[in-house]
Parts: structure tokens; sequence; C-alpha cells
């Protein structure tokens, strides 16, 4: 295992993570806009439209900045731990980045043009310009071809160390790639048979519910896609920033197996309010989307186990007495620690959502909204964050600096005072009913809807604290990028503590968990999707309603 | 597996399964489950379909009516519903265009509307009073405006 990672994938994860944040920074300032136009602080000039900024936000944040850090990261990882990358793995990297890139710009420029106002979910009927889709297209597509550069130096390594385990950090990005490609199924489907031949016309009609059932199938998986890169670094990276050993390695590889399987056959947890699926379907599916929560309390229970022991290890004695060992003033900690904290409220607000009862209580309200912006909004920008403290310095070999460190501290207080206040008053006024994904409006001056205003003020109040913050990571990236002293910061990557059992083989049994995924999949959908083709009601028109 | 991880995953998985035990008796024994109308309609024909043809509020029974809606850019049908303290209501709605939402604020009426599909629930107003019924789901550049009120009066 080389300490270092290669001066050419270095160049490579760069690429990726630069993109990452020029997304990061167009996305924070459409939701800056957004926060202020619904509390009625400012209006929109020349002919700028509030759901041309929530389209722009949700594509550049939840789909563009996650997919380009995470490829760029679990490279990184991969040749850091596999040695430098093969010329297949690299030119795949490349191909897969330039797929991505200019799929991205298409994307952006038609949602400026005001071509493909639908939002990032753009449910049908709401028809963008084909291009719309086709942009996406290109960025799966890239990501397919990112992934198999992956797979294929993983399979090198084993090939040259058979019968040996491949290192955590590597089996878990083979793993979260794998659940991507399995995900991007679905939405592939639907966008190239569907969206595609639609929006240009070829065809009149499209088969809404199948459309959404599809979207589904992919947008839940999508947001483990982007958790399970901030839970390789829970996992793997900060044992060694605290001075500790990794829990158990076969267990953490158990995890990510089960986020394989549970995180996809889950889709209708999101469609429980939708008429044409049968409530038993949505039940089974929704019994499959509390599995996925046994992974995570393993996490929590590993991620805990090594704070205590390894605080232990440095002395404490009472019952609570290594949390106080912990370097709560290094920032490599600190962030991601925060993201992990966080979603504690945020995981239960997630089972919360997906209780097929009380779902009707909250859903399509702020609430929702809330939710997502303390999961991928806080844990995972968060771990996103902490990892690019050292990843880009150790890249650009330059060093995080004290100073540096402190304003990343600072960095991270604001960013969870921000989401605190605009999380925290989107739950409440979502409990309130205020819905999600709507534009300043008080109903005709309804008193409920009046109500709701003081909470969307202190919304703006969270979102403005939180450009702060953007604005503070933005500096920090762009310093360490550029102009931080030259020198060696370190990748860090935790060793398993000597009493982890050992990790048996069959984790690495590709097959044998694309097999059982595949059957679960088979079996929450089979039924229903072809319900839907059968009893499938006429079809609907393109609309263009902005 | 460490002693301790199994008593805390014990716990966990106990506390799942009985989550989901509250929920599926809750569903499937006590019949509360999520709007899931499997009927279908021509989107385009939805004025022509019954009972779409005459949207409104209709007496079906001793204390009990239908609240026939449909949802289209950027408005409800009917605009201006009286319904009495206490009846039994059964709504059923669907949309002439785009994906939309009904919810009733203060109330759990809250389902998705898409076209070419019905969907439905029953609901008791217990108070009195003015609700907002609003579109939850983005349906165009109106979608802000998209709602009405139900006036709920004794009975």
């Amino acid at each position: 295992m080389t300490e270092f990672v290669n001066k050419k994938d270095g160049q490579l994860a760069l690429s990726h993570i630069a993109v990452a944040f020029i997304a990061l920074f167009l996305g924070a300032v459409a939701g800056l806009l957004q926060t202020f136009v619904r509390s009625g602080e400012i209006e929109l000039p020349a002919g700028i439209g509030y759901y041309q900024l929530l389209t722009a936000h949700g594509v550049l944040l939840g789909l563009v900045f996650t997919t380009f850090f995470i490829i760029g990261f679990l490279y990184s990882a991969v040749s850091r731990t596999t040695g430098a990358l093969n010329t297949f793995s690299l030119k795949a990297g490349w191909i897969g980045f330039w797929f991505m890139t200019i799929g991205t710009s298409i994307a952006t420029v038609m949602i400026l043009l005001n071509k493909a106002t639908v939002l990032y979910t753009f449910y049908a009927p709401l028809q963008a310009s084909p291009w719309f889709y086709i942009g996406l297209t290109l960025v799966v597509v890239g990501s397919w071809v990112s992934g198999i550069g992956m797979f294929h130096q993983y399979a090198a390594w084993k090939k040259e160390n058979k019968g040996k385990p491949a290192p955590l950090i590597s089996f878990m990005a083979v793993s979260t790639m794998l659940l991507w490609l399995i995900a991007t199924i679905g939405v592939a489907v639907t966008v190239l048979f569907q969206f595609i031949p639609w929006s240009f016309g070829w065809v009149d009609k499209i088969n809404i519910l199948l459309s959404r059932t599809l979207f589904w199938y992919f947008g839940h998986p999508l947001v483990y896609f982007w958790l399970l890169p901030a839970y390789m670094c829970w996992y793997v990276i900060i044992p060694k920033v605290i001075g500790g050993k990794i829990f158990s390695d076969a267990l953490a590889r158990l995890a990510f197996v089960l986020f394989i399987l549970f995180s996809i056959p889950v889709g209708f947890h999101h469609q429980i309010l939708e008429s044409g699926i049968d409530p038993f379907w949505k039940f089974i599916q929704i019994v499959l989307t509390f599995m996925v929560i046994i992974p995570s309390l393993m996490t929590a229970f590993a991620l805990f186990a090594t704070f205590e022991l390894s605080g232990r290890e440095k002395g404490a004695k009472s019952l609570f007495g290594w949390f106080k060992k912990l370097p709560w003033g290094d920032v490599r900690f600190f962030a991601p620690f925060m993201g992990m904290l966080i979603f504690i409220p945020a995981g239960a607000g997630g089972i919360v959502n997906a209780s097929h009862q009380l779902n009707q209580v909250v859903h399509n309200t702020l609430f929702v909204t809330g939710h997502f912006h303390l999961t991928v909004a806080t844990s995972v920008a968060l771990t996103f964050f902490g990892i690019s403290y050292w990843l880009i310095p150790h890249l650009t070999g330059r060093t995080l600096t004290k100073k540096m460190n402190q304003l990343g501290i600072i960095q991270t207080v604001f960013w969870t005072i921000g989401m605190f206040f605009m999380s925290g008053a989107m739950h409440t006024v979502g409990l309130l009913g205020a819905p999600r994904r709507t534009a300043f409006t008080t109903y005709g001056d309804h008193p409920e809807a009046l109500a709701w205003m003081p909470y969307k003020t202190a919304m703006a109040v969270g979102g403005a604290i939180l450009f702060v913050a953007i604005l503070l990571i933005l500096y920090i990236i762009v310093y360490l990028a550029f102009w931080a002293p030259k020198g060696q910061e370190e990748y860090p990557i935790g060793e398993v503590s000597n009493d982890a059992e050992p990790t048996p083989l069959f984790f690495e049994n590709w097959k044998l968990w694309i097999g059982i995924s595949a059957v679960l999949i088979i079996l929450a959908y089979t039924v229903p999707i072809i319900d839907m083709i059968q009893n499938a009601p006429p079809g609907s028109q393109g609309f263009k309603l902005w | 597996m460490h002693k301790l991880e199994k008593i805390w995953l014990l716990i966990g998985i106990g506390t799942l399964v009985m989550f989901l035990t509250i929920v599926g008796v809750g569903a499937f024994a006590h019949g509360n489950q999520p709007p899931s109308d499997l009927a279908t309609l021509d989107p385009q024909k939805v004025d022509q379909t019954p009972p779409f043809d005459e949207p409104g509020l209709k007496k079906i029974g001793e204390n009990e009516y239908e609240l026939v809606l449909i949802a289209q850019a950027f408005s409800f049908t009917p605009n201006e519903i009286k319904i009495p303290k206490g009846a039994k209501v059964h709504i059923k709605v669907t949309s002439k265009d785009v994906v939309h939402g009904l919810q009733i604020v203060g109330t759990n009426v809250n389902m998705m509307v898409t076209p070419g599909h019905v969907n439905s629930l029953t609901y008791t107003f217990k108070e009195t009073g003015n609700y907002l019924i609003l579109c939850n789901e983005y349906c165009g550049v109106g979608h802000q405006v998209m709602g009405t009120t139900i006036e709920v009066i004794e009975g």
C-alpha cells in the first residue's frame, strides 16, 4: 500500500472536486435567493423565476456537487489503497469526467435559458427541452464509465492479491458504485425510453405513473449514494484522525452489503399518497425501507465504539470521560462529527416520512425539505467538507495550516447554526402545513398561511448564515488548492483493531449480492409495474406551464 | 460480534419490528391505508367522465357527502365549497393537466393528484371554520396561487 495518491490520479480527483465546488457555489447562490423570495424580502430581477432558481439549486447541489465530489473522492481512495490507477481505469475516469462535465453544462444552460423549469425531479407531464434530458443522461453515462474504471482497478488488485480481502475503503468504493449502477438503471430507462422520445415529439404521450415509479426506483438509492461516501469517511478516515482503530472490518463490510440490498427496492415510500399503486405493495416496500435502518444502527455502534476505545487508550477513566479525549480542535474530525451528530435527528425524521400513515401528515410539506437539508445538506455536506480539508492539500502537495483548520471549525459552527434555523423552521412550519417547492404566497391572506411567515423569515436568516459558511468553505478550498504552504498532508486511512474478528472473503462475492439484490427488486416491483403498464390510463401530452 | 453490539442491535431491530407491526395493524386490520385509488380515466376527457362531469358537493346519504374536485393549472374546481360540520365527506379528485397535490391545511387530507388517475379519501371535519385547500406539488409558474377554501358550517 502506498501512502500517497499518484500525481496523475490526483489530477483526476482534483478535477472532479473543482467542478463540485463550482456547482456548490452556483447552487448556494440560488438557495440564498430562494429563502429571500419565499419570505417576501425580495423579488427577482430580470425575469428570473423562483422555480428556475429552484431547479438550478436542486440539480447543481443534489446531482452535480454530490456526484462529482463522490467520484473524485472514491477515485482518490482507490488509488491510495490499491496503488496507482492502471491505464484503463485512469482513462475511464477521464472519459467519465468529460461526459459528466459536458452533460452538466448542457443541463445548466437549458435551466438558465428557462427551457427546463421542471425541478430536479422533472415529473412528467411537465416537459423540458429534450437537451435537458440528454444532459442528465450524459451525467449518468459518465458516472457509469467512472464506476467501471474503479471496478477494473479493483479486479486487477484482486488478481494480484489472490485470497486477500481488498482494502476496506476500496471495497466500500466498489460497493457504492455498484449501488449507483443498479439504481441508475431506473432513471436511464425512463429518460431514454420515455422522456427523450416524448420531448422530441417522436411519441405524443407518456405513462405518468410508470415514469414516476422508475424515477423513484432511482431516487431513493440516490440518497444512499450520497451517504455511503460519508460513511466511508466515518468508518475508515476518522479512526485514523482521532488516533484510534477501526472497530471491525467485517461488520463495516456487512453494513455496506446491507445498503446495496435494502436501499433500492424501496422507492414506493416516496409515492405513498399516490393513486394507482395497491397499498399492499406500498407496505412491502416500507418494510424493506425500514431494513436499511439496521446498517445505520451498526454504523452508529462502530463509530462510538471507536471513539470510546481510543479515548480509553489515551487514559480516559470515567463512563463518558473518553468523550473529552476526542480531538475537538481538529477540523478533519470536528466537521464530520457534527455531520454524524445531525444524522440522528435526520434519520428519525426519515423514519417519520416513510411510515405509511404518518407520511400523510408531512408529504410535500416543508418538513420534507427540512429533512433532507439535515441528511444530505448537513451530514453529507459537512463530511465532504471534512474530507476536502486534507484531501485537497494532499493532492496539491500543500498542507492544512493551523489558521485554515481554525477557519474550518468556524465554518462548521456557522453551518450548524444556519441549518438549525433553516431546517428547524422548515420542520416546524411543515408540520403546520406549509407546502414545499412554493414561491412567495399568502393564499389570498388566508390566516393559516399568514401564520407561516415568521418561520419563513427564520428560514431566510438561516439561509443567510449558511451563505456566509459557503463563502468561508470556498475561501478555504481555494486557499488549500493554490496558496497554502507546500508540504505533505496526510491521507488518513485507519487500521483495523487487533481485537476485531478476521474478515471473511465472502463479502466480496459480488455475484451473490447482485443476485439477492435482483431478487428483492423483482419481488418488490414486478407485479406493480406490470399493473401500471396493463392498466394504464391514456397517457399524457407534454405541458410547458412556466 | 461484540456482546454490547448484539444487545444494541437486538433493541434496535426489536423497536423496528414493533414500529412495523403498529403501522401494519393500522393499515390492514384497521383499514388506515394511505390514499391509493386504483380508478383511471382519460386525462383529456375529464369533463365528460363521471363523476367529474359534475364537480362539487353532492349529498349521498344521511350526513354523508361526495366532494368531487378537479385540479388544473392553477386552480381547483369548484371554487366555493360549504360542508356541514361532522359530515362524512368522500373526496374524489383528478387532474386535467400535470401532477398536482391536494392538501387541506390543518387536517390529514393530503394526496397526490396524477393525470389519468383518480385519487380519493374520506374525511370528517370536526370543527367549523374556513379551511385552506392548496396544491402541494410544483405544477408551473402559478403553483403558489393554486388554492381555494372550504367553509365548514354548523350542520
